[in-house]
């Protein structure tokens, strides 16, 4: 038991030589992108893109498995890009790009990853198998791959069809799903390791098949997967800060509130002796709702600066930013919630639960029901 | 101790500040928040009355539902947000930073010891170096530890995450802190000088140099946000800040004029760049200032934000001609129009208002197409990303007018410049709607070879003119009977037939033919009734169009296809005129575009407050929610040794942590145990 007391080493001694590699090629890789493409970018695009590197560098050290899924999405996604050798007939022609990843059939891809790790999942939890869990978390870290490079190979098919048209895919209510998918499954990946319990998985996969529903619904029968161009207000550096920080509170509201149906059920004497313990549960549905505050918070406050800039005002009370206000109001006052002795257990999950529907309304019945500034993603 | 009953300033101080109160207003806020997304905000009142009807309009309005969020009562509610959030840091403040410094060393043996989070050793050790090694250790955990010799022993206090009661601070003195700079930038100061009667809301549409000082603000005012519209050439000194159902007139310390409004496409059409170049101008007529506005580029000038917020047409002059629908004969006369402008039209049908509204230069349209769908990878993925807009193309310009009669009810038109190809021919295309909810349904008149409608004019006006009528019905049973028959009584009744056919047409079109079947034939011959009839109607208006053309002076048009769809085409947009609600047409034969930019200008001296509130909020979000409190003490007496740990919130990394120490202080204690040692050491 001796380690017990060794102090920990400063943090930067704690770190491999794996590490250090992945610092450097993810410095590697910025570093020459800004070079290649300097021109095109503005002053606070350039720090953006200098920011990522410290950004993806630490999560990196503090989360594993981040590095080899960087690695390997950026491995793909180049050489994705070296066949499409500039020309975007490429992507019916070359066996690679009309398969498996141009960014369409990346995502489909990911969509069908999602779906069997969504089956295997709940195989797991049913069957108490610790192997098909397993095979759960495999799909869905390879449902995040195929997202990543698919939404990285989008973002350079947009700048072939042309010089002006190119732009981060984050831009419209197809993309947007696609990321939340993503970032969703990766912070579940994420507590799933730290909270060391897979079961969960068959819960939070659900509201990331839903999201995949919505995504094929969306695609084959609104044509939404086409890449248009921007329009001039979502035209700003804002826009590549603003959207990402969203989903990541978005996701996280995501997480909690599967978390919360667990939490009922297992209440209830529903699949309680297959998943962890209640208090477990808890611990990290006030994990996924702390980081998506967090985030949520930090989106909100981006978004108003943002709409100083475009709108001339921080804050108009336009539908979509009243809403992001609601929600944010709803998650504080969970957060109060559980300080309060006597209030906690079922009450907190089911205010998550309904915070699901909340989230929902403001990330997507804005858009369908109210009418506003913010000028994307009309259904 | 006191125990009589607290008074009202403490029970209110307790209510305020208690954590149940703070939930219900949290949601009682967001449930507020709903009803100004439900309901659209600061439209024109009429708006709402055509809406609500006039009870509920009174109702809604009273309860200032128009404007939710600068209502009364939402202005209490957040109110009590920063009095409760103030009251709660008031409350709280002594006791935690009494807390962040305190190490707690007045902690009893007993109090230890009723701990939920203890764990005991025993050991050999000299309570000295038990301390000295476990001081290291808690050091090296990341807590600051205190050394206290007790009589019998040591204790050590330790504490870690004091940051967290520092977040606590920043988050909610932030919330104070953005309301109040939200209050700045509200409109508190005019609500405060309106309710005193030293301004009023103009309701009245007058120009702007005609509003009453009364309802005018100076340049001085600390915060507004109003708009201007600039037509290119032109420069405005004032801005217009929408209040409830009227507006008030900000005067601005400068003079903004418009030089330039650009639009920029993509290749698809789409809109790519919206910039203004402006000139800045003090007011005794120096320029200081030249620069380019663009969408989320605002320029900022003397304190004052000036944004590219919309644009609109700045009075486009227009050429048209003008023709009369239901004259008999094909001529036109010719009209000039500015955008925004109106004239008179006096004509049989009576007293007309044109009433010119805007004018595109533009007008990317949809023009249809079926995809299909070929069956490979690319269509089991969805298909391309790429989009192809095969469909999408620029019809050219457009320009809407308002055509109000003598009773003052209007239609709306909207004309197309140039000819559009529907279904493999070539038309001029006018739309037309009662209000402006309706979708526009379109009259199509057909080209001739020559490109224009004025063949169509010509066989319209001969078909309308009754003169004529007798000529046509003759040519047209000439053509229809052979020499044989000429002059016998089978042609009187062709022409009687055909004659009767023009006029029942020239009347009400198809559907006056319609009816005039339904009443005179029997079921059971209708059928075949309507085809003879219709053959004969457009036979004889093939008549009519030669009769037409000769009349011209032109050429007599071939018995071709063409000629064909032509007669068909304008029989049926003939049948069109009579639904659309207008005696003329009016065409669009040159322009001379003028735009208007929409700039929105702002003062807010609140922003820099509100930001520097995001940014408290925001560390202290994360403190709050990422530095985790808690507390360790260990009691070290000779040959025993107490760890005991607490912490504000237990959560199962707390949990974690005291299994941690507790093995720590096992290994600690073990006689046999070897000093600490860095792996790398
Ligand atoms: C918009 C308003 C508010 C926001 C965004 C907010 C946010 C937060 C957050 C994020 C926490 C941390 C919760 C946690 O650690 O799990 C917290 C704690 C707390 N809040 Fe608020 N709060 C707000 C209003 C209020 C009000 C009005 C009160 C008082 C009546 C209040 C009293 C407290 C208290 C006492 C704590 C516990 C601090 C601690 O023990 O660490 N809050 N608040």
């Amino acid at each position: 038991m001796e380690l017990a007391l060794n102090q920990p080493a400063p943090f930067l001694k704690r770190l491999s030589w794996f590490d250090w590699l992945f610092a450097a090629i993810v410095a590697a890789g910025a570093l020459f992108a800004l070079s290649q493409y300097a021109d095109y970018m503005d002053i606070y695009e350039k720090a953006i893109l200098l920011a990522v590197i410290p950004s993806l560098a630490v999560a990196g050290w503090f989360w594993k498995p981040f590095r080899p899924l960087f690695l390997v999405v950026g491995a793909i996604s180049l050489f994705a890009i070296s066949q499409y050798s500039g020309n975007l007939a490429r992507m019916e022609e070359a066996f690679f790009l009309r398969f498996l990843i141009s960014s369409q059939a990346a995502i489909m891809w990911m969509c069908a990853l999602f779906g069997f790790a969504t089956l295997t999942y709940w195989a797991g939890l049913l069957a108490r198998s610790d192997f098909m869990l397993k095979t759960g978390s495999a799909l869905t870290w390879s449902a995040v791959a195929m997202g990543w490079i698919g939404l990285m190979v989008r973002w350079y098919e947009s700048y072939l069809i042309g010089a002006d048209v190119g732009h981060i895919p984050v831009s419209n209510l197809y993309e947007v799903f696609v990321l939340f998918c993503l970032i969703t499954a990766m912070m579940y990946l994420y507590y799933e390791a730290r909270c060391q319990t897979r079961q969960l998985g068959a819960f939070v996969l659900l509201v990331i098949s839903a999201a995949v529903g919505f995504i094929l619904w969306y695609t084959f029968d609104r044509g939404a997967h086409e890449i248009q161009p921007l329009v001039p207000a979502l035209k700003s550096w804002w826009m590549k800060i603003h959207v990402p920080a969203n989903f990541v509170g978005y996701g996280g509201f995501s997480i909690a509130a599967m978390l919360g149906v667990a939490y009922l059920l297992a209440g209830r004497g529903i699949l309680a002796s297959r998943l962890p313990k209640p208090e477990v549960i808890d611990d990290m549905m006030y994990k996924s709702i702390a980081i998506g505050f967090g985030f949520f918070t930090i989106a909100t406050i981006l978004g108003a600066m943002w709409a100083a800039e475009a709108w001339g005002g921080y804050w108009s009370w336009d539908p979509k930013e009243t809403w992001a206000l609601i929600v944010w109001l709803n998650y504080a006052a969970w957060l109060h919630i559980r300080l309060v002795k006597g209030l906690r257990g079922p009450l907190l999950a089911w205010w998550a639960v309904v915070g699901l529907f909340i989230t929902t309304f403001a990330f997507i019945g804005v858009n369908m029901f109210l009418s506003g500034l913010h000028s994307y993603g009309t259904l | 101790m006191n125990t009589a009953p607290p008074s009202f300033g403490k029970s209110l101080f307790e209510l305020l500040s208690s954590m149940r109160f703070a939930i219900s207003l949290l949601s009682i806020l967001a449930i507020a928040s709903i009803i100004g997304t439900v309901l659209k905000q600061s439209e024109p009142y009429a708006n709402y009355m055509i809406q609500l009807g006039p009870f509920w309009f009174q109702v809604f309005e009273k309860l200032g539902l128009y404007d939710v969020y600068h209502a009364a009562w939402f202005l209490v509610i957040l109110t009590f947000l920063v009095v409760s959030t103030s009251v709660c840091i008031t409350r709280n403040a002594p006791n935690f930073v009494r807390e962040m410094k305190s190490f707690r060393e007045h902690v009893s043996d007993q109090s230890l010891n009723a701990f939920k989070h203890k764990h005991e050793a025993i050991t050999e050790q000299a309570p000295e170096a038990l301390a000295t090694r476990a001081q290291a250790y808690l050091e090296g955990q990341g807590y600051k530890v205190k050394n206290l010799p007790r009589e019998d022993g040591i204790l050590l206090a330790a504490k870690a995450g004091s940051w967290n009661r520092l977040g606590y601070f920043l988050a909610h003195s932030a919330i104070v802190i953005i309301c109040i700079g939200g209050l700045m930038d509200g409109n508190l100061i005019f609500k405060a000088q309106q309710a005193l009667g030293y301004k009023k809301i103009e309701t009245r549409d007058i120009p702007q140099s005609q509003v009453p000082a009364i309802s005018r603000l100076s340049p001085s005012n600390p915060s507004f946000r109003g708009s201007v519209q600039i037509p290119e050439g032109s420069s405005a000194g004032v801005a217009f800040l929408n209040v409830a159902d009227g507006y008030l007139v900000q005067e601005l310390p400068f003079t903004v004029a418009l030089k330039q409004f650009r639009i920029e496409h993509y290749t698809t059409g789409q809109p790519k760049s919206f910039e203004s170049d402006v000139e800045l101008f003090d007011h005794a007529g120096n320029k200081v200032r030249e620069a380019t506005i663009a969408v989320n580029h605002p320029l900022i000038h003397d304190g004052i934000a000036i944004y590219q917020a919309s644009f609109a047409d700045g009075g486009t002059r227009m050429k048209l001609r003008g023709w009369n629908l239901f004259a008999p004969t094909a001529s036109s006369f010719p009209i000039e129009g500015t955008v925004h402008g109106s004239s008179t039209l006096t004509s049989e049908a009576g007293e007309h208002t044109l009433e010119f509204i805007d004018f595109r230069p533009f007008n990317i349209e949809n023009m249809g197409g079926e995809v299909v769908a070929s069956g490979d990878t690319m269509s089991v993925l969805g298909g391309s990303p790429v989009s192809d807009n095969k469909h999408l193309r620029n019809v050219g310009p457009s320009f809407q007018y308002k055509l109000r009669d003598a009773r003052g009810q209007a239609r709306e038109f909207s004309n197309y410049m140039l000819p559009l190809e529907l279904d493999g021919r070539w038309y001029m295309v006018s739309g037309v709607r009662e209000t402006p909810n309706d979708a526009f349904s379109y009259l199509r008149m057909p080209l001739d070879a020559a490109g224009d409608i004025d063949s169509f004019m010509r066989l319209r006006g001969a078909l309308l003119n009754a003169e004529l009528r007798p000529e046509i019905a003759s040519r047209f049973a000439r053509q229809a009977l052979p020499q044989e028959a000429w002059g016998t009584e089978i042609e009187n009744k062709l022409k009687f037939s055909a004659t009767q056919m023009l006029a029942l047409f020239a009347e009400g079109g198809f559907q006056s033919l319609g009816r005039f079947i339904e009443e005179k034939i029997p079921e059971a011959e209708r059928e075949k009734a309507v085809g003879t009839y219709l053959r004969i109607l457009e036979l004889a208006a093939f008549e009519a169009l030669q009769l037409a053309s000769l009349q011209a002076g032109l050429p007599a048009p071939q018995a071709d296809e063409a000629a064909g769809w032509l007669v068909r085409d304008t029989l049926n947009s003939m049948s069109d005129m009579f639904v659309y609600g207008a005696p003329i047409y009016l065409q669009l034969m040159s322009y001379d575009e003028v735009k208007a930019s929409g700039l929105q200008l702002t003062r807010s001296p609140g922003q820099n407050v509100v930001y520097l509130g995001s940014l408290l909020l925001t560390l202290g979000v994360f403190f709050m929610l990422y530095v985790r409190e808690r507390r360790v003490w260990l009691r070290i007496k000779p040959s025993h040794a107490l760890l005991a740990m607490s912490s504000a919130k237990q959560t199962i990394d707390f949990e974690k942590e005291f299994t941690q120490h507790a093995r720590a202080l096992d290994t600690l204690t073990q006689p046999a145990s070897t000093p600490a040692k860095n792996p790398e050491a």
